[in-house]
């Protein structure tokens, strides 16, 4: 594993190096699809350039990073190429080593016997996590994101943390991290859910409201979060001595003030929207993102793993500034459920469609914005394709789950009442 | 089912082929139509008077011409100051990556002339230009003349509501790149220019006049920009309106319209128009000076007076009305242009095909090879369930990526070292550095054709059955979006690469007879569909050449588009090498796979 690991990481870093250094460095960090007003380099660097000048680097509505960021980058800045890159190997890194465990030994025994070629074998789960870091590093969406110093690395790396923190089984770790993730951007709130499923079942207690332990646990792991997020909050207060980056963060995040073009769906909604109904529909597309917690962590309360692939790739789709970064971090996830690929329906659709839309979005921006000839519809055209792109591939990963869990419980081959061959359908 | 995808893919090629030809059918076409109102309504009385005198500042400024031995600088400062305007000058220099026939030295320099004839009533937020090209020898010198005699005239008129630019740039497109850059304040080809001492406001169209004769039998206009970048349609509606209105002989493409649609040789004729401008707008070269002013989303077109050998005779006081009136006309406008087309194919000048017309043509051909593709995954699907692992298993994806890899880095040699070799290339052959340059490129080009030999050298072991479909299978999702790329930008780039590479694409197995193949694989190759288009292009201007003048030809226009993507950011000759070279080149790979 270590052979074919340092490989890899070479290469990931060699293209990374020769992409620093071309000339697509100053091309890369302009695009919209790979940065967006939360994360851009561009305003990292403007909002230290205000803060070296003593004033708040919130003023002027051009930051909107949280302070803990802006007095990392303030120590590192000579080095803004290196830390990026080393972000991205320790999310590659990261991911290699908490597939080292696996569900095998929970499933083996209950299964009827023809579903023995549905269960992996610990060879084919030996060469997992070198995929997953594989998808990671060498996918062309994180190798534009690092090269545009995009802030996204950051936060995937500390996503990536939290998740190993997780699956390694250390409560308080896990509750660091995730407040740190939420303390970035608000989203990753809803991963507390499938965190806690994922603890109480690695500690045998079950979901049970009458059961004391699992209200302890709960009530534990609430507070060592909301104590880290309070620290957090309260230590960014006394960075900068004033309030004001709660306002241009999560205010930021939550009301969408801000309507660059992005690959998000947002930004043409709300540009032809009247003021009357504008805090109507914020309520409504945020709710959207949070609303899927609910029903997805009563389905799969069994599979807290697949529930945070899941959650991150809602997250991924319908936040208010999405970046290919945040694409990046849930495709990385698909080579865990490789096992899953006879069971998808869409999956060519759903390639072709994502590789054409990707060509798709400098051409159409190239003819909007420079030559005049296009106008915002065509690049919206592109942008809900793509989303519906991502949306019919993460139902159809559900879809290929469930079917796997029905099959595993009755049997491979589904047969009627009368004998003949079923087929399942997703309701 | 396999056995119906042949005949079916065949329908689709030839259906797609018939309609684009059917294109130029008039009946299919629609008639030309003025669509900006403010365009629309006024009735001007165009009365420019001086077209002798304007004959005599041209043969004047001939006369400097060859006294200085280029452009007459301080001449043109005085005659301009004289009539009133606000004149500029701009010095340039460039630095050709290798220089060229016409050229013949590495560094280009030169100065543009510029005066500004401020609107009297108006604020400077908008301005037109007229620009005429300093060309060498005895050309384009009435075109100066009358500039400055219409700048003469348009001095006195008090109804001009923006800034009018005129403009007399040397080098032609070197200088107009030079002076355009320095205009918006940006400069991506790294050219080398003094600023701008004097501006007028955002542009809002732009003509170019190239008149070489006093008396001319009628006026071309020419639309083919950068990239294939064409000036909304209403700037060929105000064109041709006035032709209709003052009685000048109009042409497109140095043809003349014609009334006997149904017959053969009139819908031949429309056809040939319209090829020809899909030809130069596959290009990619701007064909006037106006062609660069499209990247900037200025409306620009070039007029080209033409003398031949017709009955009637046009002066240049008519000319001269035809450019007021215009020029009154766009004086009126109060946005962009917008309102009409900004993709559209035209069999002649009244008549035009939109792109909701022309684009099914394409689409039937890119729908082949979706076709193919999707027939290849559900064969691939279908097979045992071993190497069902998500994407190939561990050996096929070395077996895959070799052939990528090395394909793309072929294209990138064919890309970069024609002209980082040609020194050395100098140095060991007689030949001059034009052609040690388009040489290189040609000989890397023939280079790849040995390529998988050496790949299955390189690549211990054999390829699979399903390695080959793989291959394929990216092979051809990778031409399909590359195709639809480059006809949403060129549509006859798109078009033309599409008709010579879709049929191998969709045809090509390790199973088919090698020789045969590979004989239709070259003859359809990039290279010889450009070859092709060389001489389909002369004989379609009437000036059919010989097979050896048709090679030198084809080495002169390998040698322009690289020379056109380092001055002035054409993306032809890039797509070529870096792109649809490798694809190709993958096509190869399958071809001679084992």
């Amino acid at each position: 594993m270590a052979a074919p690991l340092t490989l890899l990481l070479i290469v990931a870093v060699t293209i990374r190096a020769v992409l620093f250094r071309s000339s697509l460095a100053e091309l890369i960090p302009e695009r919209v699809e790979v940065v967006s007003p939360l994360n851009a380099w561009k305003r990292v660097v403007e909002g230290l350039a205000l803060l070296d000048l003593g004033v708040s680097p919130y003023a002027g509505d051009v930051f909107h990073e949280t302070p803990l960021i802006i007095y990392f980058f303030h120590f590192v800045i000579d080095y803004a190429e290196i830390v990026f890159m080393v972000m991205t190997r320790l999310v590659g890194c990261v991911f290699l080593l908490q597939f080292r465990k696996q569900k095998y030994a929970l499933e083996a025994e209950r299964y009827p016997l023809d579903c023995l070629e549905l269960i992996r074998t610990p060879k084919e789960m030996y060469y997992i996590p070198l995929k997953v870091a594989m998808f990671y590093l060498l996918n062309p969406f994180t190798i534009l994101s690092c090269v545009a110093k995009s802030t996204c690395g950051l936060n995937n790396a500390v996503i990536a943390l939290f998740i190993l923190c997780t699956v390694k089984g250390s409560s308080l770790m896990s509750a660091i991290f995730l407040a740190l993730a939420t303390y970035q951007s608000i989203y990753p709130l809803t991963l507390f859910a499938p965190a806690l499923l994922y603890l109480l079942q690695r500690l045998y207690i079950p979901v049970n409201w009458q059961r004391s332990s699992f209200w302890l646990f709960t009530t534990q792991y609430t507070f060592m979060y909301l104590g880290s997020l309070c620290v957090m909050v309260c230590l960014s207060f006394f960075l900068l001595s004033s309030w004001d980056f709660l306002s241009s963060v999560y205010g930021f995040i939550l009301s969408v003030p801000d309507l660059t073009p992005n690959i998000g769906l947002f930004w043409y909604f709300f540009a032809e929207m009247f003021e009357h109904f504008r805090l109507f529909f914020i309520c409504v597309f945020q709710i959207n993102v949070f609303f899927y917690t609910i029903p997805l962590s009563i389905k799969l309360k069994e599979h807290p793993i697949f529930l945070i692939f899941m959650q991150i790739a809602i997250i991924s789709i319908f936040k208010s500034y999405p970046t290919v970064g945040d694409i990046a971090l849930y495709m990385a996830f698909l080579p865990a459920w490789n096992h899953l690929y006879r069971f998808l329906r869409n999956i060519f659709l759903v390639s072709v469609v994502l590789l054409a839309c990707s060509a798709l979005f400098p051409v159409l921006w190239h003819l909007w914005i420079y030559a005049g000839s296009a106008n915002s519809n065509f690049y919206y055209a592109i942008t809900l394709l793509f989303n519906v792109a991502q949306i019919l591939l993460v139902s159809d990963y559900f879809y290929a789950y469930l079917r796997r869990e029905h099959h595993l419980t009755h049997g491979l081959y589904l047969k009627r009442k009368d004998g003949s061959e079923a087929t399942l359908v997703l309701k | 089912p396999c056995h119906l995808q042949d005949p079916a893919s065949v329908m689709c090629y030839l259906a797609g082929v018939a309609w684009f030809m059917g294109l130029a059918f008039e009946p299919f076409t629609l008639r030309t139509y003025m669509s900006e109102n403010a365009m629309g309504s006024t009735m001007v009385e165009e009365r420019f008077p001086a077209g002798e005198r304007a004959l005599a500042t041209g043969r004047e400024f001939a006369a400097h011409k060859k006294k200085v031995g280029g452009m007459p600088v301080d001449w043109l400062v005085k005659t301009m100051q004289s009539r009133g305007l606000e004149v500029f000058t701009q010095s340039f220099t460039r630095k050709l990556p290798f220089p060229d026939e016409n050229k013949e030295r590495y560094m280009v320099r030169g100065t543009n002339v510029y005066g500004i004839l401020r609107a009297p009533r108006a604020p400077r937020t908008e301005a037109l230009v007229l620009s005429a090209p300093c060309s060498e020898g005895n050309n384009n010198n009435q075109a100066v003349g009358l500039l400055l005699g219409l700048a003469q005239y348009f001095r006195s008129q008090i109804h001009w509501a923006k800034d009018i630019i005129f403009l007399v740039n040397e080098h032609d497109l070197i200088g107009m790149q030079a002076w355009l850059e320095g205009y918006h304040h940006t400069n991506t080809t790294g050219g080398d220019w003094s600023p701008l001492q004097g501006r007028g406001g955002s542009i809002q169209a732009a003509l170019s006049l190239e008149l070489s004769s006093d008396v001319i039998t009628s006026l071309d206009l020419v639309l083919e920009g950068l990239n294939g970048q064409l000036p909304n349609l209403d700037l060929a509606n105000l064109f041709y309106a006035f032709c209709q209105k003052i009685g000048v002989l109009c042409t497109i493409q140095g043809k003349l319209q014609r009334n006997d649609w149904d017959t053969t040789s009139g819908y031949s004729h429309a056809a040939q128009t319209m090829m020809l401008m899909v030809l130069k707008q596959a290009s990619g070269r701007p064909w006037g000076d106006h062609g660069l002013f499209l990247r900037y989303h200025i409306e620009a077109a070039s007029i080209r007076g033409i003398n031949s050998f017709r009955q009637y005779k046009t002066d240049t006081t008519t000319i001269g009305r035809l450019l007021e009136g215009m020029y009154r006309k766009l004086n009126n406008l109060l946005e962009r242009l917008h309102q009409s087309y900004f993709f559209y194919l035209m069999p002649s000048l009244s008549r035009f095909v939109s792109i909701g017309y022309y684009m099914p043509a394409f689409g039937l051909l890119a729908v082949i090879l979706l076709l193919r593709a999707l027939d290849l995954w559900v064969q691939l699907g279908a097979s045992p369930p071993g190497t069902e692992d998500g994407v190939p298993s561990s050996p096929g994806v070395l077996s895959i990526l070799t052939p990528v890899v090395i394909s793309h880095m072929t294209g990138v040699a064919l890309y970069t070292l024609p002209i980082l070799s040609q020194e050395m290339a100098v140095q060991h052959f007689p030949v001059s550095e034009t052609e040690a340059v388009v040489l290189t490129a040609i000989a890397i080009y023939t280079a790849g054709l040995a390529l998988p030999h050496n790949t299955h050298r390189l690549l211990q072991g054999e390829g699979t059955e399903e390695g080959w479909r793989v291959l394929k299978l990216v092979a051809l999702l990778y031409l399909a979006v590359l195709l639809g790329c480059t006809a949403l930008i060129n549509f006859s780039l798109g078009f033309i690469l599409a008709l010579s590479l879709v049929p191998i694409a969709a045809f090509i197995t390790p199973h088919t007879p090698k020789a045969l193949s590979a004989a239709i694989m070259v003859l359809l190759s990039p290279g010889c569909t450009l070859l092709y288009c060389v001489f389909v292009f002369q004989e379609l201007q009437e000036t059919p050449v010989s097979l050896q003048d048709g090679w030198m030809l084809f080495l002169s226009v390998i040698s322009q588009g690289i020379l056109d993507h380092a001055l002035y950011g054409s993306l032809v000759y890039p797509l070529l090498a870096l792109l649809i070279y490798p694809c190709w080149l993958l096509l190869w790979n399958i071809l001679f796979w084992k």
